[in-house]
């Protein structure tokens, strides 16, 4: 017999989980034994794997900063996970008091603490729910007090879609998210790709390491990623290696493991309603 | 997400200007430290996770390398300063790994006493020992920071999987709790076994079904349950289950009640599979359907069997025979005997439906007892038709056996109402192997054979016979076909010219009907006429061709209509708008009506009385000529002839056909002969039909014939050609 819908998730905490590796990535604590585990057979695959993380936290802000000179300043954060610090509600909330924020994670412990910290600030929420499912997003409580649809609206699915195999059809989720947004909103995305950075393995050995872990680890090239971008019009400069989207100063050297991550950002076409 | 500051909020950075120049010597200040702040941060920077750019950390670093130089100038010196900037740097700026400290502290030992300017009044000694100082309290400061704050995330960390596991499993009660109220409270019976088949849990509307308790319930193993009318694969279909090899199935299965009664379900059973997807229980969902199972059966047996009779009925008699003729279904051959009661609607007619109905149930009873075998299936198809079907009869022998002792059970009068009344019956036998022959055309097969019997005169039985079976099946789709060809406009005529003899010159045209059919092509009149006059088309057809006919007589015209002979059946003969329609038909064409010529056949008019023939009577007075047709075939008294309205006899074919040879049949001659001197004596003109050679049409002219038609002349050709060949132009 199918469990029904409504039977909850057990919680296993001997499986690493990918939101706590990557709090481990960025300098956290808030991970066990068998994430760091994990996480560090990852950084031996994939050395300056860190970096490549921190890198998405930086291009995110300065995603939040464009969103916020936009005029746009309500946030869907989808796969939030456990990050230690410069979150989303903070980041925007320093541009913008009013700003809101929707995080959406499917890890319970993720959700759980999420909870913790956002305490009883009144402009940020937390949905546990699955980007597989857009439609429990969108419909979820918290999406609708806290965000306004029939305005732009900021989806970020920062570092993400790189944990969604295909055959649980990314792009239809995000063409299923798209159809609720109203035109002028943005789409952030930044997604794992072995073009651009140094190729050693093609990835083989993360994956490998990934394949225990919640979620498994699915690198794209960057016309995949391009296309989840259908419905939107990707802003200046496009599709690019991770600081190369808007950097704040001159570039300057960096490890050239952080060109193995893609960013973007799209706007959705259409006349407003 | 953390509540700290952290430098990630900082806004509106602005860069300062270049660094100081580098004495190396002087008190460093503002732009010194400013030199040192980058310095640091390009140290520092690899080793920190932070979102902050370069120049942002740098920003960030430049009051911390501020204060370390108050520090280093500090009077009373301090190394307290040297605690808080690691603490900083640890939750401000999140290096927190401990790769990060040698690299500050290296960058302080190197550089801050460089930049920072050696203290007023102290030897750089001195300088060098308050700045390791500061060193050691930062990396003090630093380590409880990280210590701090890996404690305090731990802790968070712990509080919220607590927390989520505290929710998964509030929810999972509250889903237990659900659960059991539907295993509880539902009306579907409920029964988990384990995989030995010993029933660990049921609930009660399982045990009410079987009428025990719960507690009985499980103390009982499924694999006993076994019940003689189960289906045939119920066990396989369990067995698959208890090893694995099937998740679930679904049948109908009854179960003996305590009380003797049995008791009916829809049964699921269900494998239900442990994380490792082991086996290890099943679940059995039933639903008692003894109720509505007694329903069906009742509603199914009224729905198969006929009323009146108690036999089975055409739906049952249907679904055996689609049975028996599906291919590979173990019957190898088939029997069917169609019956049809001889003369019913006479019964029916005039000693009611009441009687009628009682000889219905005498009969059905009777062809009852002619059989026992439970391949044979009786049936009543419908009125008074019924059928026996066998399966595997022993050769043909068997059917015919058996229809010859339908026959006779029906043979001795049944007594009604103290009446003695005779049934006869006729049956239409089909037999054949089975998988060949579709349901229906059996069935179509049975009746046509049946009436075969029937038109033979009753109260007898025939085989199907495949070549008289094609003509019933012509003759049939020909008359269907008839009403939507005249409609269509399917029909055509050609004309043959009638020559009279004196002179050889046309005289007129008989117009002859033909059917352009779609499937079969040109058909002549003796393929559908006689099919139209029994369906009574031939009114409206006849009609059509006189109309046509006497329209084209008009086209033809030139100055002087030629006259056109038309048939005219019995069915018309009668009709009671003979007169007005052909009147009309005249008229509107503006036709004298002695350009028409009415063909009628000898044995039409044979029997004819006195008010039969007026109409004729009517036409003939009105100046329109009538010609006995096929004259010689009817045995005709010859005395009648001075009652008919007839002008001109046409002598059938059979009697020129003698006339054919060289010398002519002196038989014929004769007989030909005494009819024209017969004809011209009672003022009738004499045509002659099927003359064919010239020899032929020198003798007739001999013996004194008016007009000829045939193949010698003409043949029949359509109204273009017969202008071309026959009517003067102008």
């Amino acid at each position: 017999m199918e469990r029904p819908a409504w039977a909850p998730q057990g919680i296993d905490l001997t499986v690493p989980s990918v939101s706590r590796m990557y709090d481990y990535y960025l300098g956290g604590s808030h991970n066990f034994e068998v994430d760091r585990e994990t996480a560090r057979q990852a950084i031996k695959a994939w050395p300056g794997l860190p970096k490549i993380m921190q890198a998405n936290r930086a291009f995110m802000r300065r995603a939040i900063r464009f969103a916020v000179q936009e005029g746009i300043t309500q946030f869907l954060d989808i796969g939030s996970g456990i990050p230690t610090f410069g979150n989303v509600h903070e980041v925007a909330h320093a541009l913008d008091r009013g700003a809101r924020t929707v995080y959406v994670d499917n890890d319970p412990v993720a959700v759980a603490h999420s909870r913790a910290v956002l305490g009883d600030d009144r402009r940020a929420g937390v949905v546990s729910a699955d980007f597989r499912s857009p439609q429990d997003i969108v419909e979820s409580p918290e999406v609708e007090e806290l965000l306004e649809l029939d305005k732009p609206v900021v989806v970020m699915l920062v570092a993400l879609l790189h944990f969604v195999e295909d055959r649980d059809e990314p792009r239809k989720c995000v063409a299923e998210l798209a159809r609720r947004l109203a035109p002028g909103s943005l789409l952030v995305i930044s997604h794992g790709s072995c073009e651009g950075g140094p190729v050693r393995d093609g990835g083989a050995a993360l994956r490998e390491v990934y394949s225990t872990a919640s979620a498994p680890l699915v690198t794209r090239s960057k016309d995949e990623i391009a296309q989840f971008f259908e419905e939107f019009e990707l802003v200046e400069p496009g599709l690019v290696a991770l600081p190369h989207w808007r950097p704040d100063s001159p570039l300057e050297l960096e490890d050239p493991v952080v060109l193995g991550g893609l960013a973007g950002v799209g706007r959705k076409v259409g006349l407003a309603e | 997400m953390t509540s700290q500051d952290g430098p990630e909020k900082h806004q509106g950075r602005t860069r300062p200007a270049a660094g100081p120049a580098e004495d190396g010597t002087g008190p460093g200040g503002e732009d010194g430290l400013r030199r040192f702040a980058r310095i640091w941060s390009r140290t520092v920077y690899p080793a920190t996770q932070t979102s902050l750019t370069r120049a942002e950390l740098e920003d960030f670093l430049h009051p911390l390398a501020v204060r370390m130089g108050e520090a280093l100038h500090a009077y009373p010196f301090s190394p307290a300063p040297g605690r808080e900037v690691g603490e900083v740097l640890v939750n401000q700026a999140h290096c927190t790994s401990p790769d990060a400290l040698p690299h500050v502290l290296g960058v302080i030992e190197s550089y801050l006493v460089l930049y920072a300017g050696t203290p007023r009044g102290l030897g750089v000694d001195e300088a060098r020992s308050r700045c390791a100082r500061l060193q050691h309290a930062l990396a003090a400061g630093f380590t409880l920071a990280v210590r701090e704050r890996t404690l305090a995330e731990q802790e968070a960390l712990s509080r919220a999987a607590l927390a989520a596991q505290t929710a998964v499993e509030e929810a999972l009660h509250a889903s237990e709790t659900r659960f059991r109220a539907v295993f509880k409270d539902a009306t579907l019976g409920i029964g988990i076994a384990d995989m030995n088949g010993r029933l660990r849990d049921a609930n009660g509307a399982l045990a009410r079904m079987f009428g025990h308790s719960e507690e009985e319930m499980r103390r009982r193993n499924i694999n006993d349950w076994v019940h003689p009318d189960d289906a045939p694969d119920v066990w396989r279909l369990h067995r698959e289950l208890a090893a694995g090899r099937r998740d679930h199935f679904r049948v109908e299965k009854p179960y003996q009640r305590p009380d003797g009664t049995v008791l009916w379900t829809n049964l699921t059973v269900s494998l239900l599979r442990d994380a490792d997807g082991e086996p290890r229980y099943q679940l059995a969902l039933m639903e008692d359907i003894t109720e509505r199972r007694l329903l069906h059966l009742r509603l199914r047996y009224e729905a198969t069997h006929d009323e009146l009779t108690g036999l089975p009925n055409r739906t049952l008699f249907a679904e055996r025979l689609d049975r028996i003729l599906a291919p590979g279904n173990g019957v190898a051959r088939f029997g069917l005997c169609y019956l049809d009661i001889d003369g019913f609607k006479t019964v029916n007619d005039s000693l009611g439906h009441a009687v009628g109905d009682q000889l219905l149930v005498a009969v059905g009873e009777r062809l009852q007892s002619c059989t026992t075998a439970p391949a044979h299936l009786v049936a009543r198809i419908g009125g008074d038709e019924f059928a026996v079907l066998m399966s595997d009869p022993q050769g043909a022998e068997e059917i015919t056996g058996m229809a010859r002792a339908l026959l006779a059970a029906l043979a001795t009068p049944v007594s009604l109402d103290g009446r003695e009344l005779s049934v006869r019956a006729s049956i239409g036998i089909v037999e054949g192997a089975a998988g060949q022959l579709e349901p229906a055309e059996v069935l179509r097969s049975a009746d046509i054979t049946m009436y075969r019997a029937k038109d033979a005169g009753g109260s007898r039985y025939e085989l199907a016979d495949p070549d008289s079976e094609a003509r019933a099946i012509d003759r049939h789709s020909l008359t269907n076909r008839l009403p939507a060809a005249l409609e269509r406009d399917e029909f055509f005529l050609e004309y043959q010219p009638l020559i009279r003899m004196s002179d050889g010159r046309v005289d007129g045209a008989e117009a002859l009907v033909r059917w352009k059919h779609p499937v079969h092509g040109r058909l002549g009149p003796d393929r559908f006429i006689p099919l139209a006059e029994h369906t009574g088309l031939i009114v409206p057809l006849g009609r059509w061709v006189l109309e046509q006919a006497v329209a084209q007589s008009c086209a033809w015209a030139g100055g002087q209509p030629l006259r056109v002979n038309v048939n005219l059946s019995p069915r018309q003969l009668h009709h009671p708008d003979l007169v007005p329609d052909t009147v009309a038909v005249l008229e509107s064409a503006g036709v004298a009506p002695s350009s028409l010529c009415l063909e009628v056949t000898e044995s039409a008019l044979i029997s004819a009385d006195e008010d039969e023939l007026k109409p004729l009577w009517q036409l003939a007075e009105l100046g329109v000529d009538i010609a006995l047709d096929d004259f010689g075939t009817g045995y005709s008294n010859l005395a009648n002839l001075r009652r008919l309205p007839a002008t001109t006899l046409k002598l059938d074919r059979s009697f020129t056909q003698g006339l054919q040879r060289h010398p002519a049949d002196p038989v014929d001659l004769t007989f030909v002969e005494g009819i024209v001197s017969l004809a011209h004596a009672l003022g009738l003109a004499v045509t002659v039909e099927g003359v064919e050679t010239e020899s032929q049409a020198d003798q007739l002219r001999d013996l004194g014939c008016d007009t000829a038609q045939g193949w010698y002349y003409a043949r029949p050709s359509s109204p273009g050609e017969f202008a071309k060949d026959w009517v003067p132009a102008g």
